[in-house]
């Protein structure tokens, strides 16, 4: 009967243990939750700011139409959209990975200009959840709107 | 549970069960490769780099499931004292390893051409490069343990606070902004299409069998230890 009782009182100590430890690391998780954030979304960087010139990331989806090569060949300008209509432009002078393209996912490494333009030294392409073959790229609009609406859950 | 805790009940039932699951695995895990590599269309976007998926995806999930092995087999060991399930968390430590080092590796490997870098210091790869010093530290405690005469609760309640990363690992992509994808399969919802969703749970079948086999076969390993040392020493007090 000892032994019993000695069994279960080291499972409660260690459940307890365990809950302590477990609701620990989660809220000093959630707490990390801005800070450890890779990059910024346009809607934070519209709303909150960083300090002009200081490095920071932005990440969002490329807006359809808006990407443009300059006459000099290289710079390109485009905008990242957010929830809400939050658009930042950015511009970019080098070579984009091959996965950069309009709607598609970018995370831009840079500052923010004084003029609210964003200027990247650095372009990564995010890649989405989704995996399709090529055979099925030919979708419907209805399709490729659905699709595109569950790639931006992840980037609330 | 407790019947299997019997060290002859276990080896009775693991020397069977440990050439099946070598065996099975090895054969389910070289026909998911072979048809992940060669048979599959290439994605829309990724081309043909896709294709590291199946090996990346198994090895990041038996990573992680070499953990919660680890810290399951711990917590049965604190509480109700088993000698086998300490050897069970023992022997998951280097498969558990093996496999987050390929995740890593293949990983970069993708981030290359997908993404343009081969690191970046997000969640998702940050969380799941600490898993790998924390199967380093696991596997060092658990030497010590064996070898210095440390006790072998230090491993045990190593295995239990390490397991803390695996849900931040799981939840790093919601959380925090990450370069890292979302998870494509989630409860009940997959955004892989069927063409690499198929190869890819028969990859995860068949590495799951092998790391069941690896870890079936290293603790008979280290029983065998166990018992040739008790034999030696039994030996030498005979003789003396």
């Amino acid at each position: 009967m000892t032994a019993l009782k000695a069994k279960h009182q080291r499972l409660v100590l260690v459940v307890l243990a365990l809950i302590a430890l477990v609701g620990a690391g989660l809220l000093a998780a959630y707490a990390l939750r801005n800070q450890a954030s890779y990059f910024y979304l346009p809607e934070q960087m519209l709303e909150n700011p960083p300090e002009v010139g200081q490095a920071v990331r932005l990440g969002g989806m490329v807006e359809l139409g808006s990407l443009q090569t300059a006459a000099d060949g290289v710079t390109l300008t485009f905008a990242v959209t957010g929830k809400d209509d939050a658009r930042v432009p950015v511009r970019f002078s080098g070579i984009a990975p091959d996965l950069f393209v309009e709607g598609s996912g970018v995370v831009a490494e840079g500052r923010l200009g004084p003029d609210g333009t964003f200027v990247a030294d650095n372009l990564l392409a995010k890649h989405d959840e989704n995996y399709v073959p090529r055979e099925l790229q030919e979708m419907d609009e209805h399709q490729a709107a659905k699709m595109a609406e569950e790639t931006t859950v992840g980037l609330e | 549970m407790h019947g299997f805790a019997n060290p002859k009940r276990f080896l009775s039932l693991a020397r069977w069960l440990t050439p099946l699951l070598l065996v099975s695995g090895l054969l389910v895990s070289a026909v998911a490769l072979w048809w992940g590599l060669s048979q599959v269309p290439p994605d829309r976007l990724m081309g043909e780099t896709v294709r590291i998926l199946f090996l990346h995806v198994p090895a990041a999930w038996l990573g992680m499931g070499g953990w919660t092995a680890i810290a399951f087999s711990s917590l049965v060991f604190l509480v109700w004292r088993h000698p086998l399930a300490g050897l069970a968390a023992r022997a998951a430590a280097l498969p558990g390893l093996v496999f987050t080092v390929i995740c890593l590796v293949t990983g970069s490997i993708w981030g290359r051409p997908t993404w343009g870098t081969w690191w970046v210091w997000d969640g998702r790869l940050t969380s799941m490069l600490v898993l790998a010093f924390l199967y380093l530290a696991y596997i060092a405690l658990a030497q010590a343990a064996e070898r210095e005469g440390v006790s072998a609760r230090v491993p045990a309640i190593f295995g239990l606070l390490g397991a803390i990363n695996i849900p931040i690992i799981n939840r790093s992509v919601v959380w925090w902004n990450s370069l890292h994808q979302p998870p494509s399969i989630t409860m009940g919802k997959s955004a892989i299409a069927d063409e690499f969703l198929v190869p890819l749970l028969v990859a995860v079948l068949g590495f799951s069998l092998l790391f069941g086999g690896v870890v079936l076969a290293r603790m008979r390993a280290l029983l065998a230890d166990i018992q040739a040392e008790a034999r030696l020493r039994r030996k030498a007090m005979e003789a003396a």
